[in-house]
């Protein structure tokens, strides 16, 4: 769909419940990925003609190896608590992209071979047949669920509709009917090691590049180093931080971290890719062929610790699977966290006092923090729970003197997704992008208003992407979205760095 | 003979109930969970756990902070239910524990709270289109069934007495097996039946959520992946 046809939902309230609108997003469905594409990955290249039988014999496979899978399907209740909290269903209110509802697309079908009641009484438990029809609607509105879990905080059971998702992924993609832009950018990481398909050459010629940038505005030489053996860290980031802004200034954040906290670190051409679309797609050996890329190339370089940058599902498999993935990581220094997060490090090295800030350099902007789903509520940082929310929002008042956070019910556990992750942020979902991020545009709306908020920073390559491309369509600039660590880049002092303009503003901030 | 229809319905009803919860039971714990996928924030020690599995069952926190109706109504008729429950195992001791004497008034006016609890849950299905849209047939009729046992029970104790003295010596006996004779009322021949029928779909229903809480990996794991490997049997395999 082109980006023009879609009306922007206007809502009073960013949580604010839309009438039931039937078949308002029906037949949406993201391009198919080609034979090409799925058998990179193990899958059938097209529609296998046993389908059903595959398909059937899959789901039992999942219920027999995920408990989640199994236990969710089997306890839900209807209450309807989780109906009114998913993004897409504010955005579109299509009765179908409630969680208990998109849920039952599935289970319904679950019911009607693998229970007793949905066998013999399919009408009482609204059991149906699997039929083409029904592939095809799993196909659409599996693919209007980011995954992002906000349904399974609210859930008296924990029910969580990502899992029910990434099986259901899984057993289209397992008989044939793949999603093409999640399974081409895994083939591109088996193959190259990252999401762009950047071969190491151009990323070292694009590391080079923002050297220099580097050094013509600091005048230091803060080094980005790639490959380099013997480091003590390596760095795994999503591969737009070579390649978008706002992303890029923030891997310019880390270097400039990196480079006062005086710690030698690297980065690695061979998984020079923090992203893991594995997960989006419900396959747990692509994730875990993935992880291991990480593995690798930590025992290659010889690395003590690895650390992660800003990027939201990414620290998900980091942070709760890679130990499980790619583990036991005995090998790195035991002394840090395995893996650690970018601001987790930066967070420790100002406690340490090892970095110095001139905050009046982001004045220009009254900021307020997104948290991205993944982090917010399927990982942590730092030691407590909920470090996840503290630490960010801890980092950007150290560097910012403006910031004001959204409506409670809109931030940290119960934050909004942006509308792309989960493998969606794709063109071809574009209509259901914008419509999936009116709530959190609305929450930004309100503090606009209140605090004239300019900006909001995140910490997920697939939030500033979407933002970037969709916050136009509010009514703000495309860069109003930014890294975490860019404000972290613009307000640091290095070390003999030359401050071009007056001193007396950096000694007013002290 | 009535007694001996219902003696031999309620020994099919126990064996059902017990036997399916059973294998339910035993499938849900032998399923690994091959991730760490807690919602977090989420406690990092196990006793945590524990603490956070206590709330969710206790207070529904969870469903507290999703919805303030589905909460109150579904709260009510729970613990009403709890009270309605303890209140019933005089029926079956002799002689009746003290903490089933001290929980006889409660229980028997917890009654009205159940019906009504449940009352407002049947409401909200039918009035609130998102939840009147996710509502298949039998959600409705698992309403109606407890409302109708919660009535039929109420009705005996407020309305038409039975012979509840009867009642008892039957219900000593049956768990004894020693089938005697069962008092004719409509009431209670009610009554009793559809407990029977609730027992047999108990572990075929969506019922199986009084188990499955316990095994939610969303709430019952521990947030510590970096701490602890977690590795499913079928993934450590992948590493051979």
């Amino acid at each position: 769909m082109a980006d023009g046809d879609t009306d922007i939902p206007k809502l009073s309230d960013p949580l604010e419940i839309p009438r039931l609108q039937c078949g308002a997003m029906e037949g949406l469905e993201p391009f198919i990925a080609s034979e090409k594409h799925q058998e990179a990955l193990g899958f059938p290249g097209e529609l296998v003609p046993d389908w059903k039988e595959k398909a059937l014999e899959k789901m039992a496979e999942l219920a027999e190896k995920n408990r989640a899978f199994q236990v969710y399907l089997d306890m839900c209740v209807k209450c309807g608590a989780c109906t009114d909290k998913c993004h897409y269903f504010l955005g579109t209110g299509d009765p179908k992209n409630m969680p208990v509802a998109r849920q039952d697309l599935l289970r319904s079908v679950y019911r009607r071979y693998f229970t007793f009641a949905g066998k013999y009484f399919p009408w009482l438990v609204g059991a149906r047949d699997l039929t083409e029809e029904v592939l095809h609607e799993w196909y659409s509105y599996y693919h209007q669920c980011s995954e992002c879990r906000r349904c399974s905080v609210f859930c008296p059971y924990g029910i969580d509709t990502a899992e029910i998702t990434m099986a259901a992924r899984d057993i289209l993609a397992h008989v044939g009917i793949g999603m093409k832009y999640s399974n081409e950018i895994i083939g591109k990481v088996h193959d190259i090691g990252n999401n762009l398909g950047l071969n190491p050459k151009a990323l070292r010629a694009t590391l080079e590049d923002l050297e220099e940038d580097l050094e013509d505005e600091t005048g230091i030489s803060v080094r980005l180093p790639l490959d380099e053996k013997g480091a003590d860290i390596l760095l795994i980031t999503p591969s737009a931080d070579f390649f978008a802004e706002p992303h890029i200034d923030g891997l310019l954040g880390y270097a400039k971290v990196f480079h006062q906290a005086g710690v030698s670190w690297t980065l690695s051409s061979y998984a020079s890719e923090a992203a893991n679309f594995g997960m989006f797609i419900g396959n747990y050996e692509n994730m875990r062929e993935i992880s291991l890329r990480i593995r690798k190339a930590a025992e290659d370089l010889g690395v003590k610790r690895i650390i992660f940058g800003e990027c939201g599902h990414a620290w998900r498999v980091a942070y709760s699977f890679l130990n499980t993935l790619a583990g036991p990581f005995d090998f790195l220094d035991q002394k840090y966290p395995i893996p650690q997060h970018i601001l987790e490090f930066t967070w420790g090295e100002i406690q340490k006092g090892t970095l110095t800030f001139d905050k009046s350099k982001n004045d220009e902007f009254r900021m307020t923090y997104h948290d991205s789903c993944n982090v917010a509520r399927a990982s942590r940082m730092g030691d407590e729970p909920g470090g996840q929310f503290e630490i960010p929002r801890n980092v950007i008042k150290a560097v910012c003197n403006n910031y004001f956070d959204m409506p409670r019910d809109t931030i940290k556990e119960s934050t909004l997704c942006c509308g792309g992750g989960g493998g969606l942020l794709t063109d071809d979902l574009m209509d259901l992008r914008v419509k999936g991020a009116s709530p959190r545009m609305t929450a930004l709306q309100q503090v606009t208003e209140e605090h004239g908020v300019t900006h909001m920073a995140a910490i997920c390559a697939i939030c500033k992407t979407q933002f970037s491309k969709i916050m136009p369509k509010y009514g703000y600039d495309m860069d109003s979205i930014l890294s975490v660590h860019q404000l972290v880049s613009n307000a640091i002092i290095l070390d003999g760095q030359e401050t071009d303009d007056d001193d007396a503003s950096a000694e007013e901030a002290q | 003979m009535l007694g001996i229809i219902y003696a031999l319905l309620f020994y099919v009803a126990t064996l059902l109930l017990v036997s399916g919860l059973a294998l339910k039971i035993r499938k849900y714990a032998r399923t690994p969970a091959p991730l760490k996928i807690p919602t977090t924030p989420a406690p990092t020690t196990r006793w945590g756990v524990v603490l956070r599995m206590f709330r969710e069952i206790v207070f529904f926190e969870s469903l507290f902070k999703s919805n303030k109706w589905i909460w109150a109504f579904g709260w009510v008729f729970h613990m009403s239910m709890w009270l309605v429950l303890a209140r019933h195992i005089r029926y079956f001791t002799y002689d009746v524990w003290w903490w089933v004497e001290f929980v006889q008034p409660f229980g028997t006016y917890a009654g009205f709270a159940m019906v009504a609890g449940l009352a407002g849950l049947w409401a909200r299905r039918v009035l609130v289109e998102r939840i009147r849209y996710i509502s298949n047939p039998s959600d409705h009729l698992m309403l109606a069934l407890i409302i109708a046992i919660g009535g039929s029970g109420l009705t005996m104790r407020f309305v038409a007495h039975t012979d509840i003295i009867a009642v008892k010596a039957y219900m000593l006996g049956l768990i004894r097996f020693q089938i005697g004779d069962l008092p004719g009322d409509p009431f209670l021949l009610t009554h009793l039946g559809l407990v029977a029928v609730l027992m047999i779909i108990f572990p075929i229903s969506k019922l199986l959520h009084v188990p499955g809480v316990f095994f939610s990996p969303t709430r019952n794991q521990v947030d510590n992946p970096r701490e602890v490997r977690h590795l499913a049997p079928w993934a450590a395999k992948l590493e051979k």
